[in-house]
């Protein structure tokens, strides 16, 4: 025998008091208000009097040692070695003194770390880790993220939209990636493709059954195997069957398609929070640069800072205009399947003479 | 391929992973990555699988990643990656660091795995992307000596999220970093052995704002809020006003306000109807100088949260409108609110289904009855249409109301 086996400390969440800005600690829960200077800087104003300025900087979410090495560099030389991290893996560099802000705006981006991403701005996408790591992923979220964000670099640094633009993608219907106001999503076009000769040794054949949404797959014999299969015309195509059975294939390099879905919202602000709907599918999974997807989010953006009124969300502005107006205005198709068929459908349907002419 | 993402202004994560593949310390596990990262571009396909890797007193938090590629001998294409595991670890409260403590981090993941870190996946955690199964132990060792825990994976409680808050946040109504550690905390045998139905999240908002996302990306949000009048700084809303204009303040605030709870007066100072008030955070948001939050603060909690499988998209639905948090009481009770919600879903949920879709498919009411939670009228926007019911216990029921009324 070795040495003695060593178990875990389950310390939990780490309090975040020994890592945090001194000047947060000192008026933690005592800020009375804030503004923006300019963008990708905010101001936080004490009831002390006491001011802070956070610098916020886009990152590429995965770094490496050479990354975090010359980001903290920067914040050790510039500003007090402090960070924290938003939910969209934009670094917040605090300082207490103006005179350091430009300075380290102007050391991020010349390391070619762009600041930007507060207010009405189009802030780094949440994502998933697609290619790079998933066991299901029907495309590349870094991917998409890092083509979509060269494209939408100008609308991370100014404040020019009428209200914030959370983007996310996810890479597939199971959508991890969450809500957005624009989200892009995998959408599977295709019944999955089964290797019925692996079935038997794989899969928990309930379990899989189980965990169809719309009940098509079923217990099979199969070559005299035990095996599954699946009501095609039932399928909704979500994958839901491949983590639990990975014989039943569902990414094809073909018919993955992505699909986006627009109106997402969190806040609570003016409306309450709302989830995002279909606008655009059958976009091609064109890696690595995606210029489909890239085309059709551009001009959702194009149409809504056209259109929108200050402060609206996409959510809200197409509320306001209504959806056939969206299409309208934004020119994408609407089809049949724009209309929601699963359960509790027909609450989205319009029950009014509430129609623009 | 990946290669022309390499051009473009945004940070470029293809760069990161080329410049680790170059490195002494990780170079053939990077480039093997590399490989099969370009064969997914080129083939529009992903080759992992799962597996199961763990740390010795745990059964979950690693993520793990075996490859799917294999050439004609049957063998890796791509061997020095074959193994490509995740450890997912909670991050502090708040995402709050250290330029040291991140250092620190980097170097233990530079000497045990690939060096690539993503700050952060989408339930909170971590992400140290890339190690071997021997590597795994050796890791998690280090950084657990220095304070850091592994995090959620599988059907358990899963790591939390807390927004920036009380640190940084004149909105804050909450002590986010402490509601957030009291709940995660106490859950951390059902984190680290999982042996619930499927996961459960926990997030905190210290305002309505909801930065993090509770009310669709969390099983149990809570959410900062109010319950007095909020407060009006009549001279910065004057202020306001003189730089706006009126008629930019009447469209973007008076008329944006969801319950038309708003009117500018004649002399430019602002009436608010504070009884109609929902607290959605948008003339707060506004006009930040002028308006702030009340000082009788507590939480909305919202429960049952989650993305499409398997019932489609569910938000949380309120559960407890207004919970004051002021002693270690309030906290405790708070605590054992999560217990007995935990406690009555791990019972009588189906396999792999999360507390939403419990909630769903018995109704809340039973639910309710389940976790011993008085119904109230915040927990609907509109009250039943349905007329198939049974109500032979209406009177009782009346009677428990008027109880509870006088009580």
């Amino acid at each position: 025998m070795s040495a003695k086996p060593r178990f875990p400390i389950e310390s939990g969440v780490p309090d975040p008091f020994q890592y945090m800005h001194p000047a947060y600690i000192k008026n933690y829960g005592n800020w009375a208000y804030h503004d923006r200077p300019r963008p990708g800087v905010l101001h936080h104003v004490s009831k002390t009097g006491d001011e802070v300025w956070t610098v916020r900087v886009g990152t590429q979410r995965q770094l490496g040692p050479y990354e975090i090495n010359l980001l903290c560099d920067i914040i050790d030389r510039l500003a007090d070695g402090y960070v924290r991290f938003t939910i969209r893996s934009n670094m917040e560099v605090t300082v207490t003194d103006e005179a350091k802000v430009q300075p380290l705006i102007d050391a991020f981006e010349d390391a070619g770390y762009p600041v930007g991403g507060t207010g009405p701005s189009v802030t780094m996408i949440s994502h998933t880790q697609g290619w790079l790591h998933c066991d299901i992923p029907g495309t590349d979220a870094s991917g998409v993220v890092k083509a979509l964000m060269d494209e939408l670099y100008e609308e991370f640094k100014t404040e020019s939209m009428p209200n914030r633009v959370h983007m996310t993608t996810s890479c597939c219907q199971i959508n991890c990636g969450g809500q957005g106001d624009i989200a892009i999503n995998v959408q599977h076009t295709k019944p999955p493709k089964i290797n019925h000769d692996l079935v038997a040794n794989v899969c928990e054949r309930p379990t899989v059954v189980a965990r169809c949404p719309v009940a098509a797959i079923r217990p099979a014999m199969v070559n005299g195997k035990p095996s599954l299969e699946v009501d095609e015309k039932k399928c909704i195509c979500c994958g839901a069957c491949f983590p639990p059975c990975p014989p039943m294939q569902i990414n094809d390099p073909e018919h993955s398609k992505l699909a986006i879905w627009v109106g997402g919202k969190h806040s609570n602000a003016r409306s309450k929070p709302m989830f995002h709907k279909l606008v655009a599918a059958g976009i091609p999974n064109n890696a690595p640069r995606w210029p489909e997807v890239t085309a059709v989010v551009k001009n959702i953006l194009h149409t809504y800072k056209n259109d929108a009124k200050d402060w609206e969300r996409i959510g809200d502005w197409i509320e306001r205009i209504g959806w056939p107006r969206f299409f309208e205005l934004t020119q994408l198709p609407f089809t049949k399947f724009h209309i929601d068929n699963w359960t509790g459908a027909r609450k989205t349907l319009n029950a009014s003479t509430h129609i623009r002419f | 391929m990946i290669d022309t993402l390499e051009s473009g202004p945004w940070p470029s994560f293809v760069t990161g992973l080329k410049r680790l593949a170059m490195a002494e310390t990780h170079g053939n596990m990077m480039v093997d990555l590399l490989g099969q990262l370009e064969h997914s571009y080129n083939t529009r396909l992903g080759y992992w699988k799962g597996g199961t890797v763990s740390v010795l007193g745990y059964g979950g938090g690693i993520i793990p990643r075996f490859t799917e590629l294999m050439g004609e001998n049957g063998k890796p294409m791509f061997p020095e990656s074959k193994e490509f595991h995740t450890v997912r670890v909670q991050p502090p409260a708040g995402n709050h660091y250290s330029t040291t403590m991140l250092r620190q981090l980097s170097n233990s993941w530079n000497k045990y795995g690939s060096g690539l870190i993503a700050f952060h996946g989408q339930t909170g955690n971590i992400m140290f992307i890339g190690t071997t199964s021997d590597n795994v132990q050796p890791f998690f060792d280090e950084i657990n000596d220095y304070g850091w825990d592994l995090g959620g994976a599988g059907p358990c409680v899963r790591t939390g999220m807390s927004c920036v808050g009380a640190a940084r946040c004149e909105q804050s109504c909450a002590n986010e970093q402490k509601i957030h550690r009291m709940l995660v905390n106490n859950f951390l045998d059902d984190m680290h052995r999982p042996a619930l139905p499927y996961k459960f999240k926990f997030k905190v908002s210290g305002c309505p704002n909801d930065c993090m996302n509770s009310i669709q990306r969390s099983d149990f949000a809570v959410i900062g809020t109010w319950r007095d009048d909020m407060k009006v700084d009549q001279d910065e809303v004057k202020k306001f006003v003189a730089a706006k204009g009126r008629k930019y303040v009447i469209d973007s605030v008076v008329n944006m306000c969801p319950t038309s709870a708003l009117s500018l007066n004649d002399d430019d100072t602002l009436a608010v109807d504070n009884r109609n008030c929902v607290r959605c955070m948008h003339c707060i948001n506004v006009m930040t100088r002028a308006l702030s939050p009340g000082d009788d603060h507590g939480v909305t909690i919202l429960l049952g949260g989650k993305r499409t499988l398997k019932i489609g998209d569910t938000m949380g639905t309120v559960l407890i409108p207004f919970k004051k948090l002021e002693t270690e009481e309030d906290y405790e009770s708070l605590v054992e609110l999560t217990e007995e919600i935990i406690d009555f879903w791990a019972e009588n949920a189906l396999e792999h289904e999360r507390v939403g879709e419990t909630i769903d498919r018995i109704g809340l009411v039973n639910f309710l009855e389940g976790i011993n939670v008085d119904v109230d009228p915040n927990m609907i926007s509109e009250a039943r249409q349905s007329s198939y019911v049974r109500m032979d216990t209406w009177d009782e029921e009346a009677e428990k109301w008027k109880e509870r009324q006088a009580g």
